[in-house]
């Protein structure tokens, strides 16, 4: 089914797409019917500079071991990161 | 009778008097012939689903299909354009027919056309071609797979519709519902539900659920197609629309 389910946040930071690199100020992340991985859903999140429009986006399909996975990375490396850092 | 075609980007006279994108495929025979409106899936107006319009112009109907999205992606590629409409909550269930009822006027106005106009949708579009019948004087539609014609979406998901099962005494059409045994949006128990207001309400229909298979089981480009069940639903929607439009 198209769940639409979406969480959407401000996020500050870069992403490199199509164009190039592109500063991101939005974040989509949602599950739902991928375009390209092969499954039925997918975790899903999409980069964003809305100012560029539609196409002011850099996406990711994963499955949702791989995401949750991602998830326990991102968390490992940051709390491994020396405090302090800019 | 030639079977030549003609398949095109053109524009179309949608809701509230926008002009819109929309994908034509065309028998270029001048007897005539009947009318479908394609109506894509969530993931838009993509690929696949012109295959699935040039598919109906290949069997000899003209068939449109609106870009649900232009009005929020204009130009976009697809898929950025579906996760722009998505992030938006989808289609107005007011602006969906009203892009539905330019797709079938234009189709009406064809120098071959029969003055019959079918409509189908995949995914979100089932429901939407269940809305379409249910909303506007049409000669077939077909369902494949919609959710939502039957039930709430599960709470917390931020999707904008909500059941249209009570509308059914409105449908103005003969009715095709294919669906997958395995699938949970519509689940075995909502088409269930449907058939018996289908029913109560004296509506012609047919419906085929088909074993071993879930979701979006036409899509040939996802690993959710099941050939023995698109085959036979293939048949049936040729079948279908050969007694109606």
């Amino acid at each position: 089914m198209c769940t639409y389910l979406t969480e959407k946040i401000a996020i500050s930071g870069s992403a490199k797409g199509a164009s190039g690199w592109i500063k991101v100020t939005d974040g989509s992340v949602y599950l739902d019917h991928p375009v390209h991985a092969p499954f039925g859903h997918t975790l899903n999140i999409d980069f964003l500079a809305p100012e560029r429009g539609p196409s002011g986006r850099v996406a990711v399909e994963l499955s949702q071991d791989s995401a949750r996975a991602l998830v326990k990375a991102i968390e490992a490396v940051l709390d491994a990161a020396p405090p302090g850092l800019e | 009778m030639s079977d030549a075609l003609i398949a095109e980007t053109i524009t179309i006279t949608g809701y509230n008097g926008d002009t819109i994108e929309a994908y034509s495929a065309r028998a270029l025979d001048e007897s005539p012939r009947g009318g479908v409106v394609v109506i894509h899936h969530m993931p838009g107006y993509d690929d696949p689903s012109k295959e699935i319009t040039r598919r109906f112009a290949a069997h000899g109907y003209n068939a449109v299909m609106p870009n649900l999205y232009w009005r929020e992606a204009p130009g976009a590629s697809p898929d950025d354009a579906a996760a722009t409409a998505r992030a938006q909550g989808g289609v107005p269930d007011e602006r969906l027919v009203g892009d539905v009822a330019g797709a079938a006027a234009y189709l009406k106005a064809l120098p071959n056309s029969d003055g019959k106009v079918g409509t189908i949708g995949y995914c979100s579009g089932g429901r939407q071609s269940f809305l379409a019948a249910v909303s506007l004087d049409l000669d077939a539609a077909v369902d494949c797979y919609g959710a939502f014609v039957v039930g709430n979406p599960p709470e917390g998901m931020p999707l904008k519709v909500g059941p249209i099962v009570d509308k059914t005494p409105n449908l103005s059409c003969p009715l095709l519902g294919l669906f997958g045994e395995e699938d949970k949006y519509p689940s075995p128990e909502h088409v269930a539900e449907l058939e018996e207001a289908l029913k109560a309400a004296g509506k012609t229909y047919e419906f085929h659920s088909y074993p071993n298979t879930g979701h979006s089981f036409f899509s040939v480009n996802r690993p959710a197609y099941r050939v023995e069940a698109a085959n036979d639903g293939w048949e049936r929607i040729f079948a279908f629309y050969g007694k109606y439009l």
